[in-house]
């Protein structure tokens, strides 16, 4: 038996490295404490970490060795090492942390910390705070620019989106947007900036320059109440010709083309679908279902769900590690 | 926070008149200052069986607290500042004469959380005409009805809410018979009216209808009694019309067919309770325990409602002038975000606030309502009480046919 095992070894190597073939999709389990990893070549989890209390937004570090968790029910955000899936630490979060943004500079943590009306900024490499904001009740949605020249907060229950200065870290304007702003995510060329509102059922884009919304997207899906469409999360694909917007209760993902801003498909997903996440090659989208528990694959470019994956007890957020960053 | 304590000289009544406001928000620094005058009768609670019920003295109150406390968080970048003037009228006092001097001057914006025979004494004062008032405290359907006024808007659901937030869910569950214990204060008379209005409605049928007669201590004799209070050949759930809860948490668990029990215990229809936790109402919920040292009930909620529209209506608007919060609040425009799943507006026929109601036992949510396939042509949250066409509300503007 030894004798085979050693003739077999390097065949095995060489399978491992071509098993690298596809991505990994990270999804939170709000109410599992874990995180499931789903294999985009299987899609399968092939394995659930432990982490934190009610781990909800996460994100990968800019050179894709870490996952940052926002731990919510531990006050902590914490450090995910990819090629041990050990935590390697936590980072001083502030109460509460629900969503956060890395700035492109990969040091600087943008974090929402939803019972305390603040915005905490923590410095990943030094492992401090180096600014607190004030913004308005319940922050909520974050984002930075591609250029860093701007983090957004946004705050549910003030319904605005606020505008920090990322050099001075601090806050020098809002745009009031409606009911229940949920998510924010900048255009690749910085020009647009996308907020969802939850209960108002719109998206409003805002023009970055002038901080002035400059169109309001509405949705309508037939046969299902108005009072069921509510825009959470966001995508945009980076050649800039589709958004997807995650619909929630109404288990729906519309897809809007962005030469007309029309909606041109309402996509059928799980069960309250929260967040979404793209693959490098930008072909399929991955959601994740918070009532169904469960993650939805989505063919980009037929427009068509192609397939469900059991995840945990109330998937939240979704990252996708490139193959070409996957560890061993 | 100032403080000044307000009495007067006659007997009977005392009330106390508090301002508050966010520490360190000075009002000379805000462009737009909006007042709100929050008037509060806590009801006549006679003595109940049991020593566990009991009310919070500050029911509601703490609830608009919070409010403006949210208001002006969002304030502050607009440079608006939100303060509270808090008249408190003991139970036996004269809450119309300290309506009067609470809303002496020009038109106002008035939170109240009165019994249900002073929300109309209230607002049929002269110092009142101008003044745009939410109903925060009483769920009398009537006030929402052929006894509606122009210048009063209801956060609080009325009793016919609640009634057709059960029936739907019995409709659901096929619970079709129905046995109806109605108590014997004025509360249980007009619930219980509810109840059966609502059956009606939903073609549930009361084969059962009895009024509590005993008066044995139920902490000792309730496996004797209900059982035999209860009995009859079938029935699907009971329903307790108690609303002060003198009685009805006896009657669980003892009825002589093994039924659940619904109304004033055991499945309630409430406008909020600690148990809802879904839509962010979790952050609602930690805000309000953190300020109030208790949990939030329909009233906090309600008045929070009240609180929370005005602001959203001088922040849309611009304009804390009562005439502008009343159009905007009541015009299509308006919506509100209020944790339980669904946007919020009036309804602007009788100035109801359409919400849905969630039904609670004391440890979780059963179901929340509007329940799925009850359809209507404006929203499904119209599926709940009196509905457009059968309205006898006309002081909105509207005509009845």
């Amino acid at each position: 038996m030894k004798k085979l095992s050693i003739l077999a070894s390097p065949l095995i190597v060489i399978w491992l490295a071509s098993a690298a073939q596809a991505h990994w999709v990270y999804v939170s389990n709000e109410k599992d404490d874990t995180i499931s990893v789903i294999d985009t070549e299987t899609q399968e989890v092939i394995k659930t970490i432990d982490v934190g209390e009610r781990p909800r937004g996460i994100t990968l570090s800019r050179d894709f060795k870490y996952l940052y968790v926002c731990a919510s029910d531990s006050d902590t955000v914490q450090v995910l090492d990819l090629a041990t899936d050990r935590i390697l630490h936590e980072l001083p979060s502030g109460e509460d942390p629900e969503q956060f943004a890395l700035h492109p500079d990969n040091r600087h943590l943008y974090i929402a910390n939803e019972d305390d009306a603040i915005a905490t900024v923590v410095d990943v490499e030094s492992r401090t705070v180096i600014a607190q904001i004030d913004v308005g009740v319940e922050p909520e949605g974050m984002a930075v620019s591609h250029d860093g020249k701007w983090a957004i907060v946004t705050s549910e229950t003030t319904n605005m989106a606020h505008w920090i200065d990322t050099d001075e870290q601090v806050l020098v304007d809002n745009t009031l947007v409606d009911q229940r702003p949920r998510d924010a995510e900048f255009t690749l060329d910085d020009k647009e900036l996308w907020v969802s509102s939850e209960i108002g059922g719109t998206v409003s884009v805002i023009d970055v320059e002038t901080k002035q919304i400059k169109q309001t997207l509405n949705f309508a899906i037939d046969g299902i109440s108005s009072d069921r469409v509510q825009p959470v999360g966001m995508e945009l694909t980076r050649d800039g010709k589709l958004a997807f917007i995650a619909l929630g209760p109404s288990n729906h993902v519309a897809v809007v083309d962005r030469s007309t801003m029309e909606v041109v498909e309402y996509i059928l997903v799980g069960r309250r679908v929260w967040h979404m996440a793209l693959t490098p090659e930008q072909d399929r989208l991955y959601t994740t279902n918070g009532v169904s528990g469960d993650v939805t694959v989505i063919d980009v470019n037929e427009l068509k769900a192609i397939k469900t994956i059991k995840v945990g007890r109330f998937p939240w957020g979704a990252a996708i590690l490139p193959k070409e960053h996957i560890p061993g | 926070m100032t403080q000044n304590v307000w009495r007067t000289g006659q007997a009977g009544l005392a009330a106390l008149v508090l301002l508050t406001a966010l520490p360190g928000q000075a009002a000379l620094s805000s462009d737009l200052s909006v007042e709100i005058i929050y008037i509060e009768q806590q009801p006549l609670r006679p003595p109940v069986l049991s020593n566990l019920v009991g009310w919070p003295e500050d029911d509601g109150r703490q609830g608009a607290r919070l409010g403006i406390a949210d208001n002006n968080t969002t304030g502050k970048f607009l440079r608006q500042n939100y303060q509270v003037q808090e008249t408190i009228v003991e139970t036996d006092g004269d809450v119309a004469e300290a309506a009067r001097a609470a809303l002496d001057g020009g038109a106002k914006l008035v939170v109240l959380n009165v019994p249900d025979g002073a929300v109309n004494l209230i607002a049929d004062l002269p110092e009142a005409a101008d003044d745009l008032i939410f109903n925060a405290g009483s769920a009398d359907s009537a006030l929402r009805d052929a006894e509606c006024r122009a210048n009063v808007l209801h956060t609080l659901p009325s009793r016919a809410m609640l009634a057709d937030a059960l029936m739907q869910f019995f409709t659901k569950r096929r619970w079709s018979s129905l046995f109806l214990i109605e108590g014997n204060r004025p509360g249980d008379a007009k619930f219980a009216e509810a109840l059966r209005a609502s059956a009606n409605k939903f073609r549930l049928s009361i084969d059962h209808d009895k009024t509590w007669t005993e008066d044995a201590d139920m902490r000792r004799n309730a496996a004797q009694e209900v059982p035999v209070f209860t009995q009859a050949d079938a029935y699907d759930v009971v329903l307790v019309a108690d609303e002060d809860h003198d009685f009805g948490h006896y009657v669980l668990y003892n009825t002589w067919l093994p039924r659940p029990v619904a109304g004033s215990t055991g499945i309630e229809a409430v406008a909020w309770s600690s148990v809802v936790e879904q839509w962010g109402a979790a952050q609602l919920q930690s805000r309000f325990v953190k300020q109030a040292e208790r949990s939030m009930t329909s009233r906090d909620y309600a008045a929070w409602a009240a609180v929370r529209s005005v602001g959203e209506a001088v922040t849309r608007t611009k304009s804390a002038a009562v005439e502008d919060v009343r159009d905007y609040v009541l015009s299509d425009a308006f919506s509100l975000a209020a944790f339980k799943g669904a946007k919020m507006s009036f309804r602007n026929w009788n100035g109801q606030l359409r919400q849905p109601i969630p039904l609670v036992h004391p440890r979780a949510v059963v179901s929340l309502t509007p329940v799925e396939g009850f359809l209507h042509q404006v929203t499904e949250l119209d599926t709940l009480g009196i509905d457009e066409p059968e309205s006898q509300c006309t002081a909105m503007g509207r005509t009845t046919e």
